[in-house]
């Protein structure tokens, strides 16, 4: 068991050290680099001489790249060219900020479409079903940025409720975020638990299905108890995974509403950073991204490994 | 003993088509369940007799509804209870011991948990007491350590342990009534003899009455009191087991009996021609009437209604019946001899092959390179003669299926040659091999639905053989297809068919036609019976045999049951654990003395005959790997004689009867002591 999960630890690693390849790799074949990037038309002379100097460009790649990755292991990014100080710093309270968004669109959207799911798949084809997964079908297939304007528009300008436009700093308490994020929440979770949600039914109506559901009601187990007991662990375990990579998604829609909500999270960083052509923040970005997926999804894979017992016992027959 | 428990009266369930129309699985079904009695259903696939035991339980599958009648349990009808009082009966009163406990059991619960639920529902009895009860309930199932077994998941056990385990939840709440759905279905052998025993222990032993419900009248012979027959959603014969077996009095059953391979008798069953009619088919007239070789114009017109004969005391519904009273002698004596038109040529050799499945994992390959010292099929040295049909047997796990895809060239070979034509090996990559071998060696499938690209129909399932090694076109490549039909007996009506328009047996035709396309010399069949229904299983059977005949084809054919085995091959080999047991002509194997693991193997088989009961000689623990060195079958052999079996691999004997045995047993001493 432990030697499973260190292997899978291990393949994670391996999966980042490949990201961090590609990004470098990616930044070094643009034409030029990342101080004529910058500089655009001042990229000359004393000005250019010293941005090269202080990000040591002058020094073979695969060197630089060694120092890089050393230095990202230990967790230091570098310096911000736009910023014009440690990424670190820059970094900071915009991971904070994405995170509360984020984890209040997980927690109220899994358990959401969880709940929507179970509904929809012991009422099938009855009204519930019907009303429910029209609403879901709907909302999967509009994409955030309408959602999320369509969101400003109603609310925000028609009925003035809720501001439009976060207006906080980046360095903001969580208390001042949490009413400034309920729409950009709702934008981000209605796609999401659509797909959950989806998910969740069909997985719950396969086992339904299954022998040992008309088993266990041949048994005489209630109702109620058979769902809880029998139907739902075994529905919600592969589900599990796809949650994960709805999650990993969610990253995605995460940048698309930040931006249309102004929101100073992750996600802005990454337009901000690429416009202003700070191409060091933009690798930094790239490296936290794809750890945050592959940290996702590991997860995800060790709760299956966790609650599914015939994984647990690793009897793998043919 | 005359008390009834439940009875059905005019039952007819049935789903509503898209055209709107009522269509009826079962009608007018009405039976009577005695208290401490065994009623057998019988009947083939899509004859109603799982919808009629389900229905005994209040139990309708979705998408079905009753249509009318009733299902009195104790004089109340369960089809017209609430789910609230059809929980108190369920378990309680009636139980289900399913088909396939492996998948009727809740994957992530332990056993102990699923048995306590039962006990909770349905008993009054606290905690301590309800753990000693589901230790007593294991041990009465015959379970190994009862006290581990409780906390140990459902996947963690061999199927004969997990129906145990649903037999044991069955009885859990004492029921008056329990209901086994096809039970043994899908167990190996042994073990099925083994569960069908428990099963006769418990009623006798707990006075429960037992409703069996299978398609194969083996396993009904061996528990039943009481037979009945169901055919096309109808009873069609009810009596008791001895009569019905013995003396049929409805053309169905006397087809159905003689369609069974015997292990006593060599030679092929006879085949009963057509199939069974799709629900909703039947207009007027007796459903079996396209079948019958009774049938008079009268059947055409009229359906027969359920009569009862008093002096046999059985209920038939056919208007001949009559004339198959005094018949039955003929039951065991209309079998086909076949001939044996093998030459001396040997075309196949397989030497020394070993197949491993251990896969060298990627770190495996760059920390330690070691081989599998214990391959899952070890020493395998058959040679094959032209023409002749020789037999891979053995239960689950013994390799015979692993041997074809070898000979196929599906799997490779970690040791050892396959020698094709004069000595000529075949390489163990299928890539490597040239078109004409791939060519020569052709393979069906076990399960048809799956061999057959659902998308093609029958015309391009068959042309693709034919474009691909004779570059065939046009109006030759038709006259070859329906020269191929025609050869497996299917009208040229059937080249536009896909396969889901075909029933089960017309599949395995097709699969068989798409096999002999390729005019191949030898062609290797897995378990291709196995998903028949007995009836198409002897017409398949018999085409098989044919068609060997005729084109001077070589068979290797793999199966589990010995009957099959017996009705069509010239030679059998014997396998446990990927290792050979015993190799020889089939009358001889057939005979003592024999390898103890093949007496194990032809105790247990059932026969559809109350009268032979089989033997249980070995235990059916089932082995995950073969063992290191020594005998393959130590682990289970009745007759091991000490620790030279463990430790030194058997002699082959040959004994004067020409079949080979592998036994550190004296062959003379093994014949006296299977006397």
């Amino acid at each position: 068991m432990l030697l499973l999960i260190l292997k899978r630890i291990g393949l994670g690693l391996i999966t980042l050290f490949i990201v961090s390849l590609i990004t470098f790799v990616g930044v070094e074949v643009l034409p030029g680099d990342a101080c004529t990037t910058y500089l655009e038309r001042e990229a000359y002379g004393a000005a250019l001489d010293a941005c090269i100097k202080r990000l040591g460009l002058d020094v073979p790649a695969y060197e630089r790249y060694l120092d890089w990755a050393s230095n990202v292991a230990r967790g230091d990014f570098g310096y911000s060219l736009s910023g014009e100080m440690p990424i670190n710093e820059v970094l900071g309270p915009r991971v904070k900020n994405s995170l509360v968004l984020a984890s209040v669109s997980i927690l109220i959207g899994i358990p959401l479409a969880i709940v929507l799911g179970i509904i929809t798949a012991l009422w099938r084809d009855k009204l519930p079903d019907i009303m429910i997964s029209t609403i879901t079908i709907f909302s999967m297939t509009i994409p955030e940025f309408i959602s999320a304007t369509l969101l400003i528009l109603i609310v925000a300008i028609w009925l003035g409720w809720l501001p439009g436009i976060v207006i906080i700093p980046s360095d903001a308490t969580f208390y001042e975020l949490l009413s400034n994020i309920i729409l950009p929440v709702v934008a981000i979770s209605m796609i999401m638990t659509a797909h959950m949600a989806r998910m969740v039914r069909s997985s719950v109506i396969q086992v339904m299905a299954s022998d040992y559901v008309q088993m266990a009601i041949l048994k005489g187990v209630p109702y109620w108890k058979m769902v809880f007991r029998h139907v739902l662990p075994n529905a919600l375990l592969p589900a599990i995974n796809v949650v994960a990579l709805t999650i990993a998604w969610l990253l995605g829609g995460v940048v698309v509403t930040e931006v249309v909500f102004n929101y100073p999270g992750l996600g802005r960083l990454v337009i901000e950073s690429i416009s202003n052509r700070d191409l060091p923040v933009v690798q930094a970005l790239a490296i936290i991204l794809a750890s945050i997926y592959v940290g996702i999804n590991l997860i995800a894979d060790l709760m299956t490994l966790m609650l599914n017992p015939r994984l647990k016992s690793l009897q793998i027959r043919k | 003993m005359n008390e009834i428990i439940e009875s059905v009266k005019n039952l007819s369930i049935g789903f509503n088509s898209q055209k709107g129309k009522q269509i009826s699985i079962l009608r007018n079904v009405s039976t009577n369940i005695k208290k401490g009695e065994t009623v057998g259903i019988v009947g083939e696939s899509g004859s109603g007799k799982s919808t009629l035991a389900l229905a005994m339980m209040g139990y309708i599958k979705q998408g079905l509804f009753p249509l009318k009648g009733e299902c009195l349990f104790k004089s109340e009808d369960l089809l017209k209870m609430s789910s609230r009082q059809l929980e108190k009966i369920r378990g309680r009163k009636i139980a289900m011991i399913p088909q396939n406990a492996g998948q009727a059991l809740t994957p992530n619960l332990k056993i102990g948990y699923q048995i306590d639920e039962a006990l909770r529902l349905h008993t009054d009895l606290n905690k301590t007491e309800r753990d000693k009860k589901i230790s007593e309930l294991l041990n009465k199932v015959r379970l190994p350590s009862p006290e581990t077994m409780a906390f140990r998941y459902p996947h963690e056990l061999s199927g004969g342990q997990q129906q145990r385990v649903a037999v044991a939840m069955a009885l859990a709440g004492k029921p008056d009534l329990l209901l086994l759905d096809e039970p043994t279905t899908g167990l190996d052998v042994t073990t099925q003899a083994h569960v069908l025993e428990l099963l006769r222990f418990i009623a006798k032993d707990t006075g429960t009455s037992m409703i069996y419900v299978s398609h194969d009248l083996g396993a009904i012979a061996q528990v039943s009191d009481r037979i009945v027959v169901m055919y096309a959603g109808e009873i069609v014969l009810e009596g008791p087991a001895r009569k019905i077996l013995k003396e049929p009095i409805h053309p169905y059953t006397y087809g159905l009996l003689k369609s069974i391979p015997k292990l006593s008798l060599a030679g092929l069953p006879d085949s009963m021609p057509g199939s069974q009619p799709q629900p909703g088919s039947i207009n007027e007239g007796c459903s079996f009437y396209d079948r019958c070789n009774l049938a008079i114009d009268h059947c055409k017109k009229n359906s027969p209604d359920l009569e009862h004969i008093k002096e046999l005391d059985t209920n038939v519904r056919c208007f001949n019946h009559k004339e198959l009273i005094n018949q039955n002698n003929n039951l065991q004596t209309s079998i086909t001899k076949k001939t044996n038109n093998s030459e001396a040529i040997e075309v196949l050799k397989l030497k020394d092959v070993s197949i491993s499945y251990a896969k060298q994992k990627f770190f495996d390959q760059l920390l330690n390179k070691i081989s599998d010292q214990n391959p899952t099929v070890k020493d395998i040295n058959i040679d094959i003669k032209k023409g002749e049909t020789i037999a891979l047997v053995g239960e689950s796990g013994s390799g015979k299926s692993t041997i074809l895809k070898s000979i196929a060239g599906l799997l490779k070979t970690k040791d050892g040659q396959i020698k094709f034509e004069n000595d000529r090996i075949l390489s163990s990559d299928l890539k490597m091999r040239n078109p004409n071998d791939l060519r020569a060696i052709q393979l069906i499938f076990q399960n048809p639905d799956e061999s057959l690209n659902p998308n093609h129909t029958v015309e391009q399932i068959l042309s693709q053989p034919l474009k691909l090694y004779f570059n065939l076109s046009g109006e030759e490549l038709k006259k070859n297809i329906i020269d191929l039909l025609k050869k497996v007996r299917l009208g040229e009506f059937y080249m536009s068919r896909y396969p889901r328009q075909l029933s089960g047996g017309e599949k395995q035709r097709v699969a068989v036609a798409r096999a002999f396309a390729a005019k191949p010399d030898i062609i290797l069949c897995d378990e291709v019976t196995s998903a028949l229904d007995v009836s198409v299983q002897a017409a398949v059977l018999n085409l098989l045999q044919q068609l060997k005949e005729d084109l001077g084809t070589t068979y290797v054919f793999v199966s589990h049951d010995l009957a099959v085995v017996r009705a069509i091959s010239d030679r059998v080999a014997v396998l446990y654990q990927g290792r050979l047991c015993e190799i020889g002509p089939s009358q001889n194997v057939y005979k003592f003395p024999s390898h103890p693991y093949t007496e194990v193997l032809l105790g247990a088989v059932l026969e559809p005959d109350p009268d032979i009961k089989p033997k249980l000689v070995a235990e059916d623990i089932v082995e995950e790997k073969p063992p290191e060195k020594g005998c393959s079958f130590q682990g289970r052999c009745p007759r091991k004689i000490g620790d030279i079996c463990n430790s030194e691999v058997p002699p082959w004997q040959i004994g004067e009867n020409g079949n080979a045995i592998r036994c550190h047993i004296n062959i003379e001493e093994l014949a006296s002591l299977q006397q």
